[in-house]
């Protein structure tokens, strides 16, 4: 017994691929890149990359942007909980600074 | 004539019985159950984090490792050291750029083996294209799903020999510790899922997956696009960040 709500179509299904791997393959490209691998530049934009095709999979494959918004707290409420232990473990183990001033 | 009140009985919708929420029990336990590995895959990942870089010896993922003198270089080979005690960095990041492009695209396989179940009531017309017609095979993109998850976990059966013949084993170091145990939970996963899709390609050949089954197709494809997301952040954080 389906849920039955309005999901993409073929046609977006194929486009979202290519996306991914157009981000996958910039990953994969600017790893390469020695002065951006040692630029400050290169975790940040490596953590958006990463992020965006996680967005881009759990909104379009696993259909949250389409469906109850139960799902969605259901899944947004623990991946919180997890980033934010996350965040807050490399803080305690040193693994995270904040530096004061210039 | 109704006593006022009596509340009115649920609506059944969705073709599902009626539940307090008005959603089906079977999708709400699977969002639950993919929130719960959330945070599984965030303690595994924190972990990770915190042991990189603490390692009393090598290899290392990304640098050179002399083993004579226990130094490492980020630049190449360890200045003076004996080729059979210098290491190359462990992590090979071809082979798993290749490996992830796999697991990426057995997501979409997915996707369109759930299309394919849900849309088995309008079939394309027998003038219709083979690509149309290819698009509507539910089995076929299942059968496409499992065997490239079976050839991911093939990617790293390779990487895992690989690294243990050049000298890293779970037992060698913290960043060996947690980094099998961290990629074995998630090959484990993946490994469950791939017997889940042969389970539904199964009941497929044997009778058939109809629109009425697309709550089953759809469950275990939340399950499979879960373990690629997961594996989205694993590349990123343990692969590509130095």
């Amino acid at each position: 017994m389906g849920e039955v709500h309005e999901h993409p179509t073929w046609a977006i299904y194929w486009k979202v691929a290519v996306v991914l791997t157009l981000i996958t393959v910039a990953e994969v490209w600017v790893y390469y890149i020695p002065s951006f691998v040692a630029s400050r530049l290169f975790v940040p934009v490596l953590l958006l990359m990463s992020a965006l095709k996680f967005a881009i999979v759990v909104l379009f494959y696993m259909h949250l942007k389409y469906d109850h918004r139960l799902f969605r707290a259901l899944f947004t409420g623990p991946l919180i909980i997890g980033m934010t232990t996350v965040v807050a473990l490399l803080f305690l183990f040193s693994k995270l600074v904040i530096r004061a001033g210039g | 004539m109704a006593h006022p009140s009596v509340a009115a009985p649920p609506v059944v919708v969705h073709g599902h019985p009626p539940t307090t929420t008005g959603v089906d029990h079977r999708k709400v336990a699977i969002w639950t159950f993919i929130g719960s590995e959330c945070m599984l895959f965030a303690s595994l990942i924190s972990t990770y984090l915190i042991y990189k870089g603490r390692s009393v010896v090598g290899p290392w993922p990304h640098e050179w490792w002399c083993r004579a003198n226990n130094v490492t270089s980020a630049a190449g080979p360890v200045a003076g050291c004996p080729a059979a005690d210098s290491f190359k960095p462990i992590l090979n990041i071809p082979v798993t750029s290749a490996s992830t492009f796999v697991l990426l695209m057995s997501s979409l396989f997915m996707v369109l083996a759930l299309s394919a179940v849900e849309n088995k009531d309008n079939p394309p017309p027998a003038s219709a294209g083979w690509w149309t017609r290819l698009l509507a095979s539910s089995r076929l993109w299942l059968l496409m799903t499992a065997i490239f998850g079976t050839g991911f976990l093939g990617f790293q059966a390779y990487e895992f020999t690989s690294f243990v013949h050049e000298g890293l084993s779970i037992r060698t170091n913290l960043f060996g510790s947690s980094f099998f145990t961290l990629t074995g939970f998630h090959g484990a996963h993946v490994t469950a899922g791939v017997l889940w899709l042969l389970t539904l390609l199964a009941i497929d050949i044997r009778r058939g997956l109809r629109p009425s089954d697309a709550l089953l197709v759809d469950i275990s494809a939340l399950y499979w696009h879960f373990v690629d997301v997961v594996w989205i952040a694993i590349f990123t954080l343990v692969y590509l960040i130095r």
